[in-house]
């Protein structure tokens, strides 16, 4: 059982079928046609684009720096994200879209552990990981609660999850006692910026960790197929023996679990928090990236690789304009100015006609031939 | 097709939502701070409603009905102190009755003071979180009899509009800081400039005085100029993006201490030594104490005070005007100054870090 449905468009061979037409097919064709354009264009505008330099930080460790490693190490939170929310995606048909709140929750949560509920600490009162286990649990805790409206009570997931849409910040805020608590030990900061004597920032690590274990999830466990049935037919699943309920509320439990870890490392890259300012709109980015991997909106199939490399396409998109000094107030016309293109090109009527364009051509070859 | 109209619908709706988001989440806020705070003004049926400019006398023993509209307290370290002050000085045990509301969005602000309007408070005070677009608010009130004062910022409107305001003069604060950093006497200032909310009084009054200087003097040039929404992570993003260019600056103007903070984040990643002694300097802005300490101990070298503590004063002008007696001025300044790495102590750190 570990093997995942495959896109049945892609698993037939169809040797006779033009090049272009079987790669425009693939899943993965817009994530990585986004990428290239993006590398493409930044080689020619600035090769220097690319370059990485060793410095050295002021904690006086040599650590890598250049734009890819800015677009790998920020794009850290919305990668992790991005995973939950495919299979958030996958199961239920719909999008979560109270991850900035709840991951203002878990940042909140798990300062005050850390703080010991003081506004300021200059070392840590509690031992990191069990602080971050509870900020785990407290996340999934609100998924779960997620999870149960939109599987038990049946309700539209935006809808469902338009309630901690609204409330996150202010429980955030709240389990502060409305204060903005500051951590200044170096060690609760590793995790957001450096280890000693590791060049290369710690997010970068955690994100690969979080792919790797996802990676082996879907590989060992039957928890990719189960999502997929349930989001292509919930009933036909409940006939063969799944609950889909349970594996619907599980997806949003899981994702609560990765907004826990995406707001850790949100709160220790400065070690403080501003509840209504954090992770702000990150929610709309991690459905982009969903989008942008080529995965349904309306749920069943996913590739949870093509929701990380859409992550890392709105990253690398992000640090581009920055470079090319677009005003941030920008940055939002030209997502959407992305989100229009990908739309479009997913259109089946465009698809079609990009088909017939290549058809036509290959046809009278064959026939030449 | 189904699914991209569902996208763009989801798209839309949930930007929609994200707009009525901010007022929901900010007015099931005041948990908690003062349980006066919570009645709605619309719950009072104790409607003899007098309206104010009638001078009714302060001690009659009626609580005077205030609307507070404040952003929300969580964008930032100095408007959590200045929401905490109003909420401790407008009680019940000061003689008011009051009910609060906090959005950063101009719009619910502009909706819910119409609201207070018709349910007849008597004062409504304000701090506009866009300059602009306050007309008909300001000609509703004057109609009721409804008093305006204004605190912490300004809005574009004829003096007349208004009773009071006590209002942190934005501008002066960019000019004050400004002028310290021209005083530091650099060859070149080549200044990343990463600006608050746009159209925000703060934002206009501290940028302006840095464009006009930019503008004035060949030796000054922007690196960059960006906004961060006051957002920590965007500014380390920008700065981020500023040193992987390889462009060089010498000077960090952050608007406030958090985008500083996220600015000093970035410096200190790529190993760029910053504040006293070091090759760029640091400026922000607000009342933090941490911020202060930071001047303090030379991480930073300037940090324009915005003091947020102008309950007191709107309280004792409330009070003059229940009397009958109009504030000498119509607007008053809190007293500011700014604070700098080499003449900054810890009796200053104490005195003004919130």
């Amino acid at each position: 059982m570990t093997t995942p449905v495959k896109n049945p468009e892609t698993q037939v061979k169809r040797p006779d079928e033009p090049l272009f037409k079987r790669l425009t097919r693939h899943q993965m064709f817009i994530p990585v046609a986004a990428l290239v354009l993006l590398v493409l264009f930044n080689l020619i505008a600035d090769a220097s684009f690319f370059a990485v330099s060793v410095k050295e930080n002021s904690l006086g460790n040599p650590v890598l720096s250049g734009n890819i490693i800015s677009v790998l190490d920020n794009a850290s939170e919305l990668v992790i994200l991005a995973i939950g929310m495919t299979l958030v995606t996958a199961s239920s048909g719909g999008q979560d879209i109270s991850v900035g709140a709840t991951m203002a929750i878990a940042g909140s949560v798990i300062l005050r552990m850390v703080c010991g509920g003081q506004v300021t600490a200059d070392t840590m009162q509690m031992n990191l990981i069990l602080a971050v286990l509870i900020g785990i649990a407290v996340t999934a805790l609100f998924g779960a609660f997620n999870g149960a409206l939109v599987a038990y009570f049946k309700i539209q997931p935006m809808v469902a999850t338009l309630i901690m849409f609204t409330a996150g910040r202010s429980i955030a805020a709240w389990i502060n006692n409305n204060q903005l608590p500051i951590i200044n030990d170096i060690a609760f900061k590793y995790a957001g910026t450096f280890l000693p004597g590791i060049p290369v920032p710690t997010p970068i690590f955690i994100t690969a960790a979080v792919i790797l274990i996802f990676w082996l999830v879907l590989k060992r466990t039957n928890l990719g197929l189960y999502t997929q049935s349930v989001g292509i037919n919930a009933n036909s699943s409940r006939l063969n023996g799944l609950d889909p309920k349970m594996i619907k509320l599980l997806t949003y439990v899981i994702l609560g679990v990765c907004v826990a870890v995406a707001g850790f490392i949100r709160v220790s890259r400065s070690g403080s928090i501003n509840y209504s300012r954090i992770a702000e709109n990150i929610e709309m980015d991690a459905i982009l990236a969903v989008a942008l991997g080529g995965n349904a909106l309306s749920g069943g199939r996913f590739n949870i690789y093509g929701s990380i490399l859409g992550a890392y396409v709105i990253q690398f998109l992000t640090t581009t304009l920055y470079k090319y000094d677009v005003p941030s107030t920008a940055l939002p016309a030209y997502k959407a100015v992305v989100v229009i293109l990908l739309v479009v090109l997913s259109a089946p009527v465009v698809r079609e006609k990009l088909a017939s364009l290549k058809k036509a051509p290959a046809k009278t070859a064959k026939e030449v031939s | 097709m189904k699914k991209l109209l569902s996208l763009a619908l989801a798209a839309a709706m949930s930007l929609s939502l994200a707009a009525c988001g901010g007022g929901g989440s900010s007015s099931s806020k005041p948990a908690g701070s003062t349980p006066a705070g919570s009645t709605p003004a619309g719950s009072t049926p104790a409607a003899s409603s007098q309206p104010a400019a009638s001078s009714q006398p302060a001690a009659s023993g009626e609580p005077i009905t205030v609307g507070v509209i404040n952003n929300d307290p969580n964008e930032s370290g100095y408007r959590t102190a200045n929401d905490a002050a109003m909420r401790a000085t407008f009680t019940e045990e000061n003689g008011y009755k009051a009910t609060f509301y906090n959005n950063n969005d101009a719009a619910q602000q502009i909706a819910t003071a119409q609201q207070m309007i018709q349910d007849e408070v008597d004062f409504l005070l304000l701090s506009p979180a866009s300059t602009t677009g306050w007309d008909t608010v300001l000609q509703d009130a004057q109609a009721a009899g409804t008093q305006i004062i204004l605190f912490d910022r300004m809005l574009e409107a004829d003096e007349s509009m208004y009773a009071a305001a006590v209002v942190s003069d934005m501008p002066a604060e960019g000019t004050t800081a400004v002028d310290w950093l021209a005083a530091q006497g650099l060859d070149e200032y080549n200044i990343i400039h990463i600006q608050g909310h746009m159209g925000s009084d703060a934002q206009l009054g501290r940028t302006g005085a840095l464009d006009e200087k930019v503008n004035a003097e060949s030796n000054w040039n922007y690196v960059t100029q960006q906004t961060a929404d006051w957002d920590e992570a965007t500014a380390r993003n920008i700065v981020q993006s500023v040193i992987d260019s390889g462009k060089p600056f010498n000077v960090i103007y952050a608007e406030n201490n958090g985008m500083a903070r996220g600015a000093v984040a970035a410096l200190d990643a790529a190993g760029i030594t910053h504040g006293k002694g070091g090759d760029v300097i640091v400026m922000g802005f607000d009342s933090d104490k941490w911020a202060m300490e930071a001047v303090l101990s030379g991480s930073w070298n300037y940090m324009g005070l915005c003091n947020p503590m102008q309950a007191e004063t709107v309280d004792g002008i409330i009070k003059d005007l229940m009397a009958g007696k109009a504030p000498a001025q119509k607007i008053i300044y809190t007293p500011e100054q700014g604070f700098d790495a080499a003449t900054i102590t810890q009796d200053d750190v104490d005195t003004y870090g919130t």
